[in-house]
């Protein structure tokens, strides 16, 4: 594995695997503790619309994913509030509309469909310079925006209406999740794909939340899993010559089965459980 | 004394329905005021409207002299502590109790500031003054419901607010600790001149220092005066639509309900 890291493309892959793996778990926490599971599933649909359409119409698929996942994340919150949802509702519609239009846009691109739907799957080891870089900034960004902005993100986590009635301006912090979480999976769709992020959103965040009752310490975990998950999951990849977007899931899966095996949060018996 | 909460012919909906309809009522700093009704009266959206959570149809609420729209709203809350009816909070919830009392406090830390030590002083104050030291490192979602009641009202009082509101405070609570949240509201009243509104439903337990009584009934008031004049008979009985009692005691009053009546 070593003697792999002399070459561009692995240092590359590495690189985005540290990046892919922090960002996309740490965004994971908020899916996790705020219960919308599925908005990976349908912001990596909308940047996979987003994406085709940017194909479709010569423009940088990459800023039009960007593009898509923000105006879903900008539509989720109001759409749930104003229709009164739970917020995975809201998901579900936003989902089915992205999957709608990525099947339109699809199936208006002439002859061979193989550079759109390589956005599904995604490529690590083809990730460029200029990937990283966006991927970098994007991290940073959502890394800065969290420590600034940790307790008030922990009292919307908590309850939206308690974080209102202390004071809190709840309802842009929310959205503003929504929208953070957005971007990270725009920025990971190249490197993971549309079909796989949705693991690596949920399965170290899940596998977090079975070890830690401080947020902090989930970030943390979460974040660390995310990596451990990309790292092994790329180094498998290398030595069976499997595609490494399954590897990485399968890793973080099975992380996420041994946290859940040892949870000390197993034994824990009482009120409100779901 | 002045008037710290204005409502002026206020109506407010809850989802599509009509919870609260052309109110008008007026609370004095220092007051604790007690609210009780029916079952869907429009008690907690009352209470809601005072803070702003609620969606104000028509009329105006305004708190401290402002009026409660947006961001003034927002900056208003920070001073009025609201403890809902009930949560209902995931075992999982990876929070510890002493988080969840110190959250009251974040909206007047503000943005970018973490906890001074003074917030950690007035959390510890608040802790020892519900009595719930022993709680503070476990996890809150593992709380009972009257555990989860008391942390909720240490938290709006972390707030250090103006405005005490209390959605059925002791309705998951034992009965000891139904007597320990009653007398302490009593206490913050009498120490602090908290103005607190207060919703109950249980009648025969109104803390000492409660002096006023609105009634609602069909999201109206239909009865605002002393709690002398609303524990009547008649005046209960017609608002909750049954036959009750109240049989005076030296402790207080009893309010039930006539047997075969």
């Amino acid at each position: 594995m070593l003697e792999l890291l002399q070459y561009q493309f692995m240092q590359n892959a590495v690189l985005a695997s540290i990046l892919g793996g922090v960002s996309c778990s740490i965004i994971g926490v908020f899916v996790v503790t705020m219960e919308i599971p599925f908005l990976g599933v349908s912001m990596s649909h909308s940047a996979f619309a987003g994406g085709i359409l940017g194909l479709l119409l010569g423009i940088d698929p990459f800023a039009m994913a960007l593009l898509f996942c923000l105006l879903s994340a900008l539509l989720i919150g109001p759409v749930a509030d104003k229709a009164d949802f739970n917020p995975d509702m809201a998901v579900g519609i936003i989902f089915s509309i992205m999957l709608g239009l990525a099947f339109l846009f699809l199936a208006m691109i002439p002859g061979p469909k193989t550079e759109a739907l390589s956005l599904i799957w995604g490529s690590i080891l083809t990730v460029s310079r200029k990937d990283i870089v966006v991927m970098g900034i994007i991290a940073f960004i959502v890394m800065a925006l969290l420590a600034l902005f940790f307790k008030e993100i922990q009292a919307v986590i908590f309850d939206r209406e308690i974080a209102a009635s202390v004071g809190i301006p709840e309802r842009p912090i929310y959205y503003g999740i929504l929208f953070l979480s957005g971007a990270i999976i725009a920025a990971n769709l190249n490197t993971i794909g549309g079909l796989l992020i949705f693991s690596l959103v949920i399965n170290p965040a899940a596998a977090a939340y079975q070890l830690t009752y401080s947020l902090r310490n989930m970030f943390f975990l979460s974040g660390a899993f995310g990596v451990l998950s990309c790292f092994l999951g790329l180094f498998f990849s290398y030595i069976f010559n499997f595609p490494t977007g399954a590897v990485i899931i399968i890793v973080s899966s099975l992380i996420f089965f041994l946290c859940l095996i040892f949870s000390p949060k197993k034994r824990v018996k009482g009120v409100n459980i779901r | 004394m002045s008037v710290v909460v204005d409502i002026q012919n206020v109506t407010v909906s809850y989802r599509e329905s009509v919870a609260l309809r052309s109110i008008s009522l007026r609370i004095e700093e220092g007051a604790l005021v007690s609210v009780a009704g029916p079952n869907g009266a429009g008690k907690t959206t009352l209470l809601t409207a005072i803070n702003g959570l609620g969606r104000v149809l028509q009329g105006s609420v305004s708190v401290f002299g402002t009026k409660m729209a947006g961001r003034t709203a927002t900056g208003i809350r920070k001073e009025i502590g609201y403890v809902p009816q009930m949560l209902s909070i995931d075992v999982r919830m990876p929070m510890k109790v002493e988080e969840a009392v110190m959250l009251g406090r974040y909206g007047r830390i503000g943005f970018f500031k973490r906890p001074s030590p003074r917030d950690r002083e007035i959390v510890s104050d608040v802790v020892d003054l519900i009595g719930i030291r022993d709680l503070l490192s476990r996890p809150i979602g593992h709380l009972s419901g009257g555990e989860q009641k008391k942390v909720a009202i240490a938290r709006a009082l972390a707030q250090e607010p103006r405005i005490l509101l209390l959605d059925e405070p002791i309705s998951d609570l034992d009965i000891s600790a139904q007597q320990t949240i009653l007398n302490l509201i009593d206490r913050i009243h009498e120490q602090k001149r908290l103005t607190t509104v207060l919703v109950m439903h249980h009648l025969s337990l109104l803390p000492g220092n409660c002096s006023r009584m609105i009634l609602l009934k069909d999201t109206k008031v239909v009865f605002d005066g002393s709690v002398e004049d609303a524990l009547n008979e008649d005046v209960l009985s017609r608002l909750y639509g049954c036959r009750l009692e109240i049989i005076k005691t030296e402790h207080g009053v009893i309010v039930q309900a006539k047997v075969n009546a």
